[in-house]
């Protein structure tokens, strides 16, 4: 059972990383990693939404969406299929969830919400959070637990990628790029190098 | 003070909208102003390679070139729509709550092209997966909405919603069109390379299918066109 869930959550963060393997999250990506500092801000924040957001959408699919889903209300509810409303509804989750979380944290530790405050509002439009809920949808979990485990490996990941293209946009500023690939050009560029370098751990049999 | 305040009434009152939807009707509705609205987004202002906007969905799926084109169009669809929806309702909705606003009418918008694509696409809406879904997270979207559309009239918010679409769709079906053709020597699942090619010892470039070629095709276009276009250069 444990070993499970060591399963997904290694799958999640490197066979099937956010950024390298489905390019989710690169606005936010490209946008906030010229420095380290701001990297791992958001990072962080980017794991905190999505450990929340996915088993908290979990929930919500499994028991008011999914075809057959509100059997508990009674036997003439069993029909219904509201699985097209998943998009709205996790959209609307994940953006009052921001905002709750925003609130929360800044009521409760005015520390963290200084080193996350500003990233927060930012997550509400990046694309790694709802595509961590869609993903949730399609992959069809078993239990509530593996939905977090999913959602956590995914934001590890997701850190993981943010905090290495920072460090290695720190360092490239020192070095001579041909002026037209300055910038943007060069991270698209060293961002797909990195791609190459995480499908070697495709290999790995899980 | 008072010359201040009358100016700023003024200018208000000249941009109040005529009629709800064209604002002005002075202007002619393709004049060169409008016409720029359509043809910048596709070169020197383009959403992909210049604002950076919209990058999330686009790579993903450009392995072929089927797929690139009807999430092409799916775009344009939902940026049209979302823009001239937010540009009528520009002057009722309240600032704070604007984002959630945005978010509502893009979602509700995707999901119609989603349940649309399901219905009579079911093949390209399986291979999309959940990028269709994607969208409304597309910062594109987003962005042109609370760049243009919230402070433009609906013509003009329509003509940059499509411009915009296209530009993207335009980097979009760029980077499919070589993927395709490198990776596995078809284009639009028909082969275009002849066999005595083959035959010749040439061989289709696996890497390209990969998803990390996505990244440097564009790479590679953002090259080409800062270098045809030094404005475009960034600092440090």
């Amino acid at each position: 059972m444990l070993e499970d869930y060591a399963n997904l959550f290694i799958k999640s963060i490197f066979i099937e990383n956010m950024v390298f393997a489905y390019f989710l999250g690169m606005c936010s990506y490209l946008a906030i990693s010229k420095t380290l500092k701001n990297g791992v801000g958001m990072g962080f924040a980017v794991i905190f939404v999505l450990t929340i957001t996915v088993p908290l959408n979990y929930l919500i699919y499994e028991y008011l969406l999914v075809d057959g889903a509100l059997k508990w209300l009674g036997p003439e509810y069993a029909k219904l299929d509201l699985s097209f409303l998943s998009l709205i509804m996790f959209i609307a989750v994940i953006a009052s969830m921001v905002q709750l979380v925003e609130m929360i944290v800044e009521k409760f530790s005015p520390a963290l919400y200084g080193s996350l405050g500003i990233f927060l509002p930012l997550i509400a439009v990046n694309c790694a959070i709802l595509g961590g809920s869609l993903f949730m949808q399609i992959k069809d979990f078993s239990g509530i637990s593996e939905a977090a485990v999913y959602g956590f490996g995914s934001g590890v990941g997701w850190f993981l990628a943010i905090v290495a293209i920072a460090a290695i946009r720190e360092k490239i500023a020192y070095s001579n790029v041909p002026a037209p690939l300055k910038g943007l050009g060069i991270t698209f560029i060293i961002t797909g190098l990195m791609a190459l370098g995480f499908m070697s751990f495709m290999g790995i049999k899980l | 003070m008072r010359l201040r305040n009358y100016k700023i009434n003024k200018k208000k009152s000249k941009n109040k909208p005529l009629f709800l939807f064209i604002g002005k009707n002075s202007e002619p509705l393709f004049s060169k102003k409008n016409k720029k609205l359509l043809s910048d987004p596709l070169d020197d202002n383009n959403p992909i390679t210049v604002q950076v906007l919209g990058i999330c969905s686009a790579l993903a799926i450009t392995v072929q070139l089927k797929p690139a084109i009807v999430m092409t169009m799916s775009v344009i669809f939902v940026m049209a729509c979302s823009n001239v929806i937010i540009s009528i309702l520009r002057n009722l909705i309240p600032n704070r709550i604007r984002i959630i606003v945005f978010l509502v009418v893009i979602s509700s918008l995707v999901a119609l092209v989603d349940q649309f694509l399901k219905a009579y696409a079911y093949d390209v809406s399986k291979e999309l997966s959940i990028f269709i879904g994607l969208i409304v997270t597309n910062c594109i979207v987003m962005g042109r909405l609370e760049a243009f559309a919230l402070g433009n009239d609906v013509w003009k918010s329509f003509l940059d919603g499509i411009g915009n679409a296209f530009g993207y769709g335009v980097i979009l079906i760029l980077v499919a069109f070589f993927r395709e053709l490198l990776g596995s020597g078809n284009l639009m699942g028909f082969q275009v390379i002849p066999d005595f090619i083959y035959d010749m010892g040439y061989e289709n470039n696996g890497l390209m299918l990969l998803s990390p070629m996505a990244l440097i095709t564009v790479g590679i276009i953002i090259w080409i066109q800062r270098s045809r276009n030094n404005k475009l250069i960034e600092e440090g």
